[in-house]
């Protein structure tokens, strides 16, 4: 295991500061009975050790394609996820996998679909950029840079539409705010108030370009020109990440106010698993980021200043977390492929549905 | 049977699908308080109120993907584009998002969106205006595609496409707005998928569908009286679903086929019909399958040489006589 230098659970490793801000006080988190806050460290650490095992599978070539870590970000999705109330939904890019675990999905058929099996979350047919989970109001994942804002725009809609008081969560990264769309669902939020928080998870680099070299001025305050409320948290802090949210997501749900929210993060891994990663960036860097803000080495010694938890049971939770992903890549490996016959399926509600169609004629061509 | 014009049809379509199911809403540019830019939506805001029909401003990407973000909550949008032509600026929307969602979510998530408007020329527009989309649109499996050519169609295939579960793309013609026919009365739905013989013959099968099925139309009639020619003309209605068995049939039947459309050649939906007739009724065919379509060009201004470069009457009569007479 060759990423277990920077492992966010050896306490005797651990430099990154215990969260003390005013964070640690706000209702939201003043709020966490012991055993939530132990299973808030638990979920980022899943989502930790589940990207580590599907990043050996990648190399052992059970992968295919391109597989987007989100390893140095898990405070975000989980922070933001475990604000979520019934009528909340989630919408995100392709660096996907945190919010799919944050959401409530099961490791197995998320490795799975990493693997291209029938037993994974979308058959084998979306991979790793295309998680979805309707019942956990989960809408995916979705490959095109900022093509899935105007979808969150639409989800929101769709809550004030049928008068539920929920608030629509549209993830993009940083590399997104240029694009068209994203400006385009900004106007409709903000035209007609729609319940939905546009968050920005900010990990410094579209890709292998710097923020610097991509974007011009402040990336949350692009909301001032369209008249919507903006904030910048602390990605690093899962704390911060929840009381800065919770604010957001209140006034969204109760007032239908749409935001914009930066949530400041970093990434430790290459945009994909395909990115050497040796061109834009210094080893020093990430290895700062590493040594001092880990998201799950700062919430666990957080929690350990707080007595929520041990060494032991540290140890413990991460073994399990080790251990989860490991039955799950033994899932996916002895799962079967789809067969070409399932190429064909999930593609009109009607062709599934035979005995519902209404229409005539050929839906399929050779 | 009562006579409403296609635009009416459309207009009576919503309406119907509005009241019948509080999950619809028509959403596109200027569709409530100016009434539609064809004055499609004439009279809607008034009935059902701006919940219901709902202004945007011109920002396809965002509303379009705004509408399918609604529709996979269950909201029911009918979406306008004023033209198919600015589908260009929504593309990644339609054809990336209502295209593949059902599929990339392993079945799990329904689309179901209607976006429609008119994809038509000859209206002197030029070329960024006047796109038929159609092709491309159904080369994306996952979306079906709807071209109407009457009011009765229209009207029928439009509650149809409303009440689908899957996305549908519904492409009018602005030169058809203003033409009248009869509707049924009552519910009337046409299914997808479905082709309709709009003319029986004997000697020649125009496929066709859209404005096309009209210019063929007029065609036909001068066919028989001049020539003696008994032309069997073929509405396709629906690109996508495809009802080929109808086609098929016609050319078993006359041993001939003409494909008359509003597109440009390359890689046309002609293109794929011409490959499934020889495909499967090649022991039929007496000659090579024909096909007339817009000249290759892009859309040119000038309002006389337009016409020469659609599809019209005199070049429908042309290629027919030439298809029968087995020459090029």
């Amino acid at each position: 295991m060759s990423n277990t230098a920077a492992s966010a659970v050896e306490p005797k490793r651990a430099s990154a500061p215990a969260a003390r801000g005013p964070a640690t006080s706000a209702p939201v988190n003043a709020a966490l009975s012991r055993d939530a806050k132990i299973a808030l460290f638990r979920t980022m650490l899943r989502i930790r050790r589940f990207e580590e095992r599907s990043l050996r599978a990648y190399q052992a070539k059970k992968i295919g394609g391109f597989l987007h870590l989100y390893i140095g970000q898990e405070a975000v999705a989980v922070g933001c996820c475990s604000l979520m109330g019934k009528h909340d939904h989630v919408i995100t890019a392709y660096r996907d996998h945190g919010h799919a675990i944050a959401v409530g999905m099961e490791l197995n058929p998320l490795m799975a679909e990493l693997y291209g099996k029938s037993t994974g979350c979308s058959k084998g047919k979306g991979g790793s950029m295309h998680y979805f989970a309707p019942d956990k109001n989960y809408w995916g994942g979705h490959g095109i840079v900022g093509g899935q804002i105007p979808l969150g725009a639409g989800l929101a809609y769709g809550l004030k539409y049928k008068g539920l008081k929920g608030a629509a969560m549209a993830f993009m990264g940083d590399g997104a705010v240029n694009q068209g769309a994203v400006h385009e669902a900004y106007n409709l939020a903000a035209l007609w108030s729609l319940p939905v928080i546009f968050v920005i998870e900010n990990n410094g680099y579209s890709m292998g370009t710097s923020q610097a070299r991509s974007s011009a001025g402040e990336l949350a305050k692009r909301a001032e020109g369209y008249g919507m409320e903006h904030g910048v948290i602390d990605g690093h802090d899962l704390y911060e990440v929840r009381a800065g949210m919770d604010k957001f997501l209140r006034a969204a749900r109760e007032e239908s106010k749409p935001a914009v929210v930066e949530i400041r993060t970093y990434r430790y891994r290459g945009h994909s698993v395909a990115d050497p990663d040796n061109t834009y960036r210094s080893k020093v860097e990430i290895e700062e980021y590493r040594r001092t803000k880990d998201p799950i080495q700062v919430f666990q010694n957080t929690l350990l200043v707080e007595g929520v938890l041990t060494d032991a049971l540290i140890e413990q939770i991460d073994a399990e977390a080790r251990a989860e992903a490991e039955t799950a890549a033994e899932f996916a490996e002895v799962s079967p492929y789809p067969t070409p016959e399932d190429i064909q399926s999930d593609v009109y509600w009607e062709a599934d549905n035979p005995s519902q169609r209404k229409s005539h004629g050929r839906l399929f061509f050779d | 049977m009562p006579i409403f014009t296609y635009r009416e049809a459309i207009r009576h379509a919503l309406a119907e699908e509005l009241t019948r199911d509080p999950n619809v809403v028509v959403m596109g540019e200027e569709v409530a308080q100016f009434n539609g830019a064809y004055k499609v939506t004439e009279g809607l805001l008034e009935k059902f109120g701006p919940q219901r029909i709902v202004d945007t401003p011109i920002s396809e990407a965002g509303f379009i993907g705004m509408g399918l973000g609604a529709s996979m909550l269950g909201v029911r949008p009918v979406m306008e584009l004023m033209f198919w032509s600015f589908y260009s600026v929504a593309f990644d929307q339609i054809l990336n998002n209502a295209a593949n969602v059902r599929y990339m979510s392993g079945g799990q998530i329904n689309c179901p969106i209607v976006i429609r408007g008119p994809a038509n020329g000859g209206t002197n527009v030029g070329a960024t205006h006047s796109h038929t989309t159609e092709n491309v649109l159904a080369h994306h499996p996952g979306v079906k595609v709807v071209v109407p050519s009457t009011p009765a169609d229209a009207k029928g295939l439009l509650k149809s496409a409303i009440r689908d579960n899957d996305p549908v793309m519904f492409l009018e013609n602005t030169m058809l707005y203003g033409l009248e026919g009869e509707v049924p009365e009552g519910e009337h739905l046409v299914p997808l998928g479905l082709a309709d013989v709009k003319r029986e013959g004997t000697d020649l099968t125009i496929v066709t569908y859209g404005r096309c099925v009209h210019h063929s139309l007029a065609a036909a009639s001068i066919l028989e009286k001049e020539h003696g020619i008994s032309v069997e003309i073929v509405d396709l209605r629906s690109i996508r679903p495809l009802d080929i068995d109808t086609v098929l049939a016609s050319v078993a039947k006359t041993n001939r086929v003409l494909i008359v459309e509003e597109q440009k050649p390359f890689a046309s939906v002609g293109s794929q019909l011409a490959y499934m007739i020889q495909r499967e009724a090649f022991d039929e065919l007496d000659g090579p399958i024909h096909r007339l379509c817009t000249v290759d060009a892009p859309a040119i201004y000038s309002p006389p040489v337009e016409t020469e470069q659609l599809p019209n009457p005199r070049r429908v009569l042309e290629a027919a006589l030439r298809a029968v007479a087995g020459s090029e």
